[in-house]
């Protein structure tokens, strides 16, 4: 990495804004502080007397828990605010809300919204930084660099791996920020799924589009099936559930097209049985739950390099 | 106003009288009295004398799609903020979308705008009526009194007629009272999700898509109805290739059919929402250079018969939040002229074609006075600087809402008198002593 280099983000809102270099440090940092996770005593003194809020109007329990735990490691102060809790729904606004909350000098607020390009609305409105938790269907950063970093670590590298991304790519962020990702440090990313759920110019974020799951697959390294949302069943996106998991469930059958040494992974919370066999996501070659443990170290970096880097 | 006005100098530009030529204007109780060679009115018979060399002269300019906001929602717009604005503008009559609270469905309410109106003084309002009482797309609203109290055309604007056959029996009912129907052309099923135009930036943006389609559809549904019923029928803020396409080809097969655009179709493309500037959102969203370079063409050729700015005031709290949630619309009333010469001085068309677009084709497709300078029509009369540079700022700007993708731009070209049957409406100040 280039010695004049220096992280000098004060908000992570998508890696649409960051550079491979960015990603390269974020990785190299979470790498070097995933060993305190497995101390008897997991804790450091980093960012001590740091007030972090996790701000969440959507129903989450992996991504606050990463993000809390990742925080108290590093001995911030935590403070939890939901949507049914915070006074949004008595009326005030998301910006109202901010305002408040800058009053109480938070060094950080995580914010998890149901709307697209409230992370950045909400930094433009406040001193704090603001971390991406997932805004409606734009970004969702610290999911894409654990995935960036489950696969470093399985794999040795990034570029010149093929990974293959299967399901809801219109609604899903992850799929968002891997496919960014995963394209800026010089992976191939293929995507399939129903095509009611292909947005349109997705190859512009660096993605090619395939008509069937066996042709994205193909000799991929990595296979990524991203969560069916049950909730979206008004639009009629694709008839059945059962008819989903027959054509673009990730299933053995899929998996025998793939490179050989090809990991699974899944952004969590599974349907089992639609997007992805329940054998598969519980098997040797699956990283789920690697992907969990890497959470808590790309958050504990994150949080170190908008707060504690000088 | 004793003794009149006298415009001395100025390019009268009078499309219906054939007129484009420096000449002089003399106003005398509250009508055109005399429009001469420069120097053969006498000035003795008028009290102001204005020489408005290098200026042009043209019929008062009208804009058949503005929201007013009043009654209803009075903190974003009222009838007399809005019709100063529109004077600023250089507008001496605006027609007052049905959209407010209460909905202009019924005589008190079309009576209750005119009165404001009138009140104000700063422009004539034309109030259209709403298609289907509440704009709830359910049964028709009382056209004849509508009428009768002064509407001069009904639409569900904000809103399509999703129902074909209530849009069907719109058409064939409002030749009963002489009523033009607008078109708010839109299918909501394709469009319900969206928050802009549907592509690459939206996906990029994370924001639902709006297909050009929505538009489209609903455009050949109502331009194949006013063909069925053999009504004329009036498309609004017309923003596609493909729409202009559409009745491009309906207008050579004889449909009567008009259609207006906004500057900002002909201006913007979607990239000014990068950012989730909500200050670019709108309905229909803005689309890509296709599209823009359609409108364009579309002027120049006459498929589209007129610009109106769908003037849509909102406060700071409906636009200042998450994209998603943030009212749909922008100001336009101050921003129409300059943004309309852009196109003259790029040659798309010449000052005549713009005084047809602004003044007489929004006159005749209302069915209104207006769009010319013969002597004894009422003096509705703007006078446009067509050099004058100004940076668009919210200090100017004479709405009482500031939501507008063009502040900070410098513009070029600008109403700087505005008479109003022969009355002054707006003067800019440091132009006139």
């Amino acid at each position: 990495m280039n010695p004049e280099y220096r992280f000098s983000h004060k908000h992570v809102l998508g890696l649409a804004d960051f550079s491979p270099e960015d990603i390269q440090a974020v990785l190299q940092t979470a790498e070097s502080f995933k060993e305190i996770s497995s101390r008897a005593i997991k804790k450091v003194p980093t960012l001590r007397g740091k007030t972090i809020i996790n701000f969440f109007f959507e129903p989450s329990t992996r991504t606050r828990l990463s993000f809390e735990v990742a925080a108290k490691r590093m001995s911030a102060d935590t403070f939890n605010i939901s949507n049914s809790g915070s006074s949004t729904v008595k009326g005030e606004t998301l910006i109202d809300t901010a305002r408040n909350l800058t009053a109480m000098n938070p060094d950080c607020i995580i914010l998890r919204h149901p709307l697209s390009g409230s992370a950045r609305l909400l930094a433009d409105h406040i001193n704090a930084s603001v971390i991406n938790a997932g805004d409606g269907t734009h970004e969702h950063p610290s999911q894409g660099l654990l995935d960036l970093m489950t696969v470093r670590e399985a794999k040795g590298r990034i570029a010149g791996l093929k990974i293959a991304i299967i399901g809801d790519i219109a609604h899903s962020r992850v799929a968002h920020s891997n496919i960014i990702g995963f394209s800026k440090m010089g992976a191939s990313v293929a995507v399939s799924g129903p095509a009611t759920l292909i947005p349109p110019g997705i190859e512009e974020l660096g993605a090619t589009v395939s008509r069937t799951v066996m042709k994205a697959v193909e000799g991929a390294d990595v296979i990524m099936a991203l969560r069916i949302q049950k909730e979206r069943q008004q639009d009629p996106l694709f008839p059945s559930l059962r008819e989903y998991a027959k054509f673009f469930g990730v299933s053995q059958k899929v998996m025998n097209v793939a490179s050989p040494e090809a990991i699974i992974m899944h952004p969590g919370p599974i349907n089992r049985g639609v997007e992805l066999d329940p054998k598969l996501a519980d098997g040797s070659r699956s990283l789920i739950l690697e992907q969990v443990t890497n959470g808590v170290a790309v958050r504990m970096a994150l949080l170190y390099l908008i707060m504690g880097g000088d | 106003m004793p003794g009149g006005i006298l415009l001395k100098n100025g390019r009268v530009i009078d499309p219906v009288n054939g007129i484009d030529q420096i000449q002089d204007v003399l106003i005398a109780e509250g009508k055109i009295s005399a429009v001469a060679q420069p120097g053969t009115i006498s000035g003795q018979t008028a009290g102001l004398v204005y020489d408005l060399a290098g200026k042009w002269v043209v019929p008062g300019l009208i804009d058949m799609h503005v929201h007013l906001r009043e009654p209803g929602q009075e903190y974003k717009e009222t009838i007399a903020t809005g019709t100063l604005a529109a004077a600023a503008g250089g507008f001496t009559a605006v027609a007052a979308m049905p959209n407010t609270k209460p909905v202009n469905d019924n005589q008190a309410v079309t009576m209750f705008i005119l009165a404001k109106a009138a009140e104000a003084g700063f422009a004539r309002v034309y109030p259209v009526g709403a298609i289907s009482s509440g704009s709830n797309g359910e049964h028709l609203a009382e056209f004849g009194e509508l009428r009768q109290a002064g509407a001069v055309a009904v639409t569900d604007d904000g809103l399509p007629v999703g129902n074909s056959q209530l849009m069907r029996r719109a058409l064939e009912y409002a030749s009963n009272h002489d009523l033009l129907v607008i078109s708010h052309a839109e299918e909501l099923s394709l469009s319900r999700s969206g928050a802009m135009n549907h592509g690459a930036l939206a996906t990029r943006l994370g924001l639902g898509g709006i297909p050009h389609v929505a538009e489209e559809i609903m455009v050949y549904r109502d331009l194949a109805l006013a063909e069925f019923t053999r009504r004329p029928i009036h498309i609004a803020h017309v923003s596609t290739r493909e729409s202009l396409a559409l009745i491009r080809r309906a207008k050579e097969k004889g449909v009567a059919v008009t259609a207006e655009t906004a500057p900002h179709y002909f201006t913007l493309t979607e990239m000014a929402v990068d950012g989730y500037n909500t200050l670019a959102k709108m309905n229909p969203p803005l689309r890509t250079e296709a599209d823009v370079a359609a409108v364009r063409e579309a002027l120049r050729d006459g498929t589209l018969d007129a610009i109106a700015t769908d003037h849509a005031p909102h406060d700071e709290i409906d636009k200042d939040m998450e994209f998603d949630l943030a009212a749909n619309g922008i100001i336009g009333l101050e921003t129409a002229v300059p943004l309309t010469l852009r196109l003259v001085r790029e040659k798309h068309f010449d000052p005549r074609r713009m005084v047809e677009l602004l003044s007489v084709n929004p006159a005749r497709i209302l069915g209104v006075e207006g769009g010319t300078l013969s002597v004894g029509v009422p003096a509705d009369i703007t006078v446009i600087d067509p050099e004058k540079r100004f940076v668009f700022t919210e200090e100017i700007i004479q709405s009482k809402s500031r939501n507008s993708p063009f502040l900070g731009w410098e513009l070029q070209g600008r109403a700087v008198l505005t008479i109003m049957a022969g009355r002054i409406t707006w003067r800019q100040e440091g132009d006139f002593r």
